[in-house]
């Protein structure tokens, strides 16, 4: 790389939790390939889909307080793993610059927020500023065998004019990264599906139906993991997979990755780092397919 | 099928606080249905995006505001990225659960008292707190069973907080909803 690549990093409170596994390998890959992140110092929820459902205002407010932080860095961009932060930060960046609306979101805060700052996901900066020649440069362990869909989820190229990345209904910055680490890409035809979304809770059946079609229609193509860039995607398929099994009558043990967790074991981090053993579906037969073809190769 | 005399109840004041809300031209709407086909959400809909869009258009507030849709859409975009028009059809469906809202409509009662958990939980900790948020949404639904089956599947993985993550600055966040709060009141 020519120039170094710095960036604020805004977590996200998933990352905290649920996520967990995300956040450190988004961390890990980014530090292998010497992208330096910096927290965000004292960074607060963005208020996700419940605060844009209440009011536009309240919801650019919770993101403006995280901008203005990143502007004090002295940073000029900010990065984020999850889609449903990203989509509130650069929502309220791009709200603001009309002033009335300004004005209505300043009035809710300590002080007026700096918001100039650009927010990009994990996967943008891997893609656009790192470059996928320069990943597959850095593959010591390639994905050889493994047989795999990208889901991108709904919101993470959508709205257009918004998101500015990628395509927004067929996507490929996660396919050619699978590729790029070695693997076999097969087209996810349902890539910017729905998964259900925040509906786990108030109506499981939703999430039910949704992402259990998801995983059947992954299943029907032959993919023997997908590999997806979304907390909340992530968790549908992988925590809720019994249970979707159990109201489908269906029978998949599909491991859920994070595309970070399956870059990190690509540039040879161990599994630890990636928080591999996080995930609710065992990756373990995947893993150890993988790692028997490589063996295979090598003798 | 149900016919509805628009000329009885077009709400002229509805129509031009949506568009002016949301800073959509609803008379753009042709009906062609793309986004009922793409919205992954019809089949639970009671009234379908387009025929949300056609109501509004014909200024039948009570009847869109009462709708049970505002409350399952998921913002995933799929309406606004399709439409030919380029009307951003999810910020009109936000717009009009915050009218819904400000009216007292419930809409479904689990997904408002999610919603709502959710905030209080931002409110309190400047953090979503997941467990505080999970409890607080038993306690006002007393749905205790819901996904307790997780439990053995997600403790052991140490992702769960039994206790909130301490951040600096929770107070400027709280005040952010008691100054919307406020707002909201005048």
């Amino acid at each position: 790389m020519n120039k170094p690549l710095n960036y604020a990093y805004y977590p996200g409170c998933s990352s905290t939790g649920t996520s967990l596994e995300y956040d450190m390998s988004s961390r890990a890959v980014c530090a292998a390939l010497d992208i330096n992140l910096t927290d965000v110092p004292d960074w607060s929820c963005c208020g996700s889909t419940p605060a844009h459902t209440v009011d536009h205002s309240l919801s650019s407010a919770l993101s403006a307080r995280n901008l203005d932080q990143v502007a004090s860095m002295g940073l000029d961009s900010c990065v984020s793993p999850c889609p449903s932060c990203l989509a509130n930060l650069k929502t309220a960046k791009h709200r603001m610059e009309d002033a009335g609306f300004r004005d209505k979101v300043n009035n809710l805060l300590d002080k007026p927020a700096d918001t100039r700052v650009e927010t990009k996901s994990v996967l943008q900066i891997l893609v656009e500023d790192y470059g996928i020649e320069n990943i597959r440069k850095k593959v010591v362990k390639p994905l050889t065998g493994l047989v795999v869909g990208a889901y991108y989820g709904c919101i993470l190229n959508r709205p257009a004019e918004l998101m500015q990345f990628d395509d927004l209904e067929h996507p490929m910055a996660m396919d050619n990264i699978m590729e790029a680490l070695g693997a076999t890409v097969v087209p996810f035809p349902l890539k910017v599906e729905c998964c259900g979304a925040s509906f786990g809770i108030p109506r499981k059946d939703v999430v039910m139906r949704l992402s259990g079609k998801l995983l059947d229609t992954a299943h029907g193509i032959g993919a023997m993991a997908l590999v997806t860039a979304c907390p909340l995607c992530q968790m549908n398929l992988d925590m809720r997979q019994n249970q979707i099994n159990k109201a489908n009558g269906s029978k998949h043990t599909m491991p859920i990755f994070y595309f970070t967790q399956l870059m990190g074991l690509a540039l040879g981090l161990p599994e630890k780092e990636l928080g591999i053993g996080k995930l609710c579906v065992s990756p373990r037969n995947v893993l150890d397919a993988i790692d028997a073809n490589l063996k295979e190769k090598a003798a | 099928m149900k016919v509805i005399n628009i000329n009885l109840s077009y709400n002229s004041d509805f129509v031009s606080q949506v568009e002016e809300e949301s800073g959509q031209k609803l008379n753009l709407c042709y009906q062609c249905g793309k986004c009922t086909a793409g919205c992954p959400y019809t089949a639970e809909y009671d009234i379908s995006v387009s025929q949300i869009m056609r109501l509004t258009q014909t200024g039948q507030k009570d009847k869109v505001l009462q709708s049970k849709s505002l409350w399952l859409c998921a913002t995933c975009e799929s309406c606004t990225a399709r439409c030919p028009n380029k009307i951003d059809v999810a910020r009109i469906m936000d717009v009009l659960r915050h009218m819904a809202r400000r009216e007292g409509y419930t809409g479904i009662r689990t997904v408002k008292t999610f919603w709502d958990s959710f905030l209080n939980s931002v409110r309190s900790n400047g953090r979503v707190f997941e467990v505080g948020l999970l409890a607080n949404y038993i306690s006002h639904t007393g749905r205790f069973w819901t996904d307790i089956g997780l439990g053995p599947k997600i403790l052991p993985k140490g992702k769960i907080h039994f206790k909130p993550v301490e951040m600096k600055g929770k107070k400027e966040v709280t005040k952010i909803f008691m100054r919307f709060k406020q707002e909201s009141a005048k």
